[in-house]
């Protein structure tokens, strides 16, 4: 069995907000599965597997959520797997439905993530004092914020650089109908006047709390029509939390995923033959060290890209034009809205925030301390 | 090895949505309702989306309290939590008017009392919250059915359910995570070498992550230290054991090969820089234990900072 083209042909997801009361876990994710099913003229019944994807399972206190939920999820007598990998999750669970069809397993897949943050508290879940240790651990802005000083240390970034990102993400949420956050009004000045959370990170520099679903249908090229967006390369790599010597700024896992995902989808300078990226960037200052971890700028640099506005929807390469996760932070699903929203772009079905001529997109996530990177590169072309 | 209780817990907060959110209203007004299915099956309790076809399903019809026993089990010593604090009965229980069984718990004298067919009905707690624990449990016998004394059903609709969690671990330190705990407990602060990398670990593994072998030499390292990067935490949040703000910072003791997470005192927060040369501040011999936090805090000890160089590759 050789490998088959993968196309996704539907993308859904819900308006993400603080609280989304008026639905359980199930329904919120039916709402997602209902958007992308209509987007790719599809019944639940023409979807032959379901992958699911969820962060910890502590977040909502939940064991083993994709049980409770099969039949939410239309798997009922059909495969089904949970896919857990920390923040990255709904990339990689994008990434393993795509492989279920680039393999020949599936010829139609159905990728559902979630995140219902409103039913618990993240902080709480991701600071649990171990036995033995300091109870040091303040959430995932208290695990980032040292590493993102060394990144400002190491490359002389100006301090206003993650302050930019900021503007420039929670602007581009207001073009975005499925936003939690939008805020037109924001500026330099008052990101920089907001609360100080995990010094160096301030409070309009960090993701919210989001309750919202992502979904995604990926079929082989005999149930892809004209409008599809080709997946020509998928990648994920791991590392351990912690060892001697280990580069926290630019993770050599992620430097390994995207060194892979270039060359299998044959891309030798990613800033020329990229023409959007959606990457997972929950703190502002992740955008400029995302963009050199992913091979866009050599290290040191890839604040010198956000500082020229290169990143903004009109620059060489628009990051998050849909406002990204500083904007939306269902956890769970907020990597598969980076691969959905980069499908969305070549599709040209981004609505307001859609890159004009964008072809070729990329989709990024990562998760746990910057150990799990997944990763999808997709074009309006077939392979 | 050392072990010691690790117990999180977090009151959850459900949302139930509309099908489940009348589904609860019934049972605060005691009634228990059942969601028609796509196939005119009647689920109970009610389930948002059908079993077969996954339809969203939105028709909900009363059943009777009263049932029969479809299959059980006997818990001769209930555990804390359960619906009856005596030994009782985990059944399968068919309501009239339902087309699948539902799980409770029967009470009875005991197990002899117990078979299937048997007929019981809902016993109601006596202070409801709209939940499934509104049926304390079912007791032996037929119950009122609709000719009788059944109250009406409810045009509510709940929004939201507390869940309370609490988890019970015991959480065990490596062979030598351990060996390095017991020497806190004395004072002294010991990281292991790694056998292949020659890289020395504190605390020390039970496998190094770059080989996979347990650290074994024993090297002890003084209480002097290199700050390499940090932040200070102003956010509260729940069940936080530091009062905020505080310093929290990678602390590279002299002789390791990796930084730890502890927090910096004895300055201004402001004042505290990459590099920032620092010594262990301990806490009075008496109340030392087997942890890192025999440690009180780390504070400046005066030194000029450590050049970038010698702590960039452990950032």
């Amino acid at each position: 069995m050789g490998e088959q083209a993968a196309a996704v042909i539907g993308t859904g997801q819900t308006r993400h907000t603080t609280k989304r009361h008026d639905v359980s876990i199930a329904g919120l994710c039916r709402e997602a599965v209902d958007r992308a099913l209509a987007d790719a003229n599809m019944d639940i019944a023409d979807i032959d597997a379901v992958v699911l994807g969820k962060a910890p399972d502590l977040f909502e206190g939940v064991m083993m959520p994709e049980l409770a939920l099969s039949d939410a999820i239309g798997a009922t007598g059909k495969p089904m797997m949970r896919v857990h990998t920390a923040g990255s999750v709904g990339g990689s669970t994008a990434n393993v439905a795509a492989n279920l069809v680039r393999s020949g397993t599936h010829r139609r897949v159905l990728a559902i993530a979630f995140e219902k943050q409103s039913e618990s508290n993240a902080m709480w879940a991701l600071s649990i004092a171990v036995p033995f240790n300091m109870p040091v651990n303040a959430g995932a802005g208290g695990y980032f914020a040292p590493h993102v000083r060394s990144y400002i240390r190491r490359s002389g970034a100006p301090e206003e650089i993650g302050a930019r990102v900021a503007v420039k993400d929670r602007r581009n949420g207001v073009r975005n109908e499925f936003a939690h956050l939008r805020q037109p009004d924001i500026t330099l000045e008052s990101v920089q006047a907001s609360t100080m959370l995990w010094d160096p990170i301030r409070f309009d520099e960090t993701c919210p709390s989001s309750d919202g679903a992502a979904a995604v249908v990926i079929t082989d090229e005999h149930s892809a029509g004209k409008r599809a967006a080709w997946i020509h390369a998928t990648a994920m790599r791991t590392e351990p939390t912690t060892y001697s010597g280990r580069d926290q700024v630019n993770p050599r896992a992620g430097r390994d995923a995207a060194a892979a995902l270039w060359r299998d989808a044959g891309i030798t300078d990613p800033l020329s033959e990229v023409d959007v990226a959606e990457i997972y960037v929950p703190f502002s200052w992740f955008e400029p060290m995302w963009l050199e971890n992913l091979g866009f700028a050599e290290e040191g640099k890839g604040w010198v890209l956000t500082e020229a506005g290169e990143t903004e929807p009109t620059g060489r390469l628009p990051v998050n034009p849909s406002g990204g996760v500083l904007c939306s932070n269902p956890i769970g699903a907020s990597g598969m809205v980076r691969f959905a929203e980069a499908a969305m772009q070549v599709m040209g079905s981004a609505g307001e925030h859609q890159v004009d001529g964008a072809r070729t997109a990329l989709g990024h996530a990562y998760g746990g301390g910057s150990q799990y990177f997944s990763m999808w590169l997709v074009r309006s072309e077939k392979p | 090895m050392l072990s010691a209780p690790l117990e999180p817990g977090f009151d959850y907060t459900r949302s139930y949505g509309p099908l489940l959110g009348r589904f609860a209203a019934g049972l605060r007004a005691c009634r228990i309702l059942g969601a028609r299915g796509a196939d005119g099956k009647v689920h109970v309790p009610a389930v948002e989306y059908d079993p077969e076809t996954a339809a969203a399903l939105s028709e909900l019809v009363p059943v009777s309290p009263t049932g029969t026993v479809r299959t059980w089990s006997w818990q001769s010593a209930p555990l804390s939590g359960q619906p009856l604090e005596q030994p009782f009965a985990w059944a399968l229980i068919q309501l009239d008017g339902a087309d699948t069984a539902m799980l409770h718990a029967v009470e009875a004298p005991g197990p002899e009392a117990m078979r299937t067919g048997m007929r019981v009905h809902a016993r109601w707690a006596a202070e409801r919250r709209g939940a499934i624990t509104d049926i304390a449990c079912f007791v032996p016998g037929e119950g009122p059915d609709e000719r009788g004394e059944l109250p009406e059903v409810p045009d509510a609709v709940e929004e939201m359910l507390t869940s309370p969690i609490h988890l019970s671990y015991m959480h065990s330190a490596s062979p030598q995570e351990s060996t390095y705990l017991r020497e806190l407990a004395e004072g002294r602060v010991v990281g292991m070498r790694c056998p292949v990398c020659r890289k020395v670990y504190v605390p020390p593994r039970g496998a190094c992550p770059v080989d996979g072998v347990p650290t074994e030499e024993e090297v002890e390292l003084g209480d002097n230290a290199t700050i390499t990067t940090f932040c200070v935490v102003n956010v509260p949040f729940p069940g936080q054991r530091i009062k905020p703000p505080y310093v929290c910072a990678y602390i590279l003791l002299d002789g390791a090969d990796i930084p730890f997470l502890h927090i910096v005192l004895g300055c201004a927060a402001s004042e505290v820089r990459m590099g920032m040369r620092v010594r262990a501040a301990w806490k009075p011999r008496e109340e030392w234990t087997t942890n890192l936090a025999n440690i009180d805090h780390f504070t400046p000890n005066g030194e000029p900072d450590a050049p970038f160089e010698s702590y960039a590759h452990h950032l």
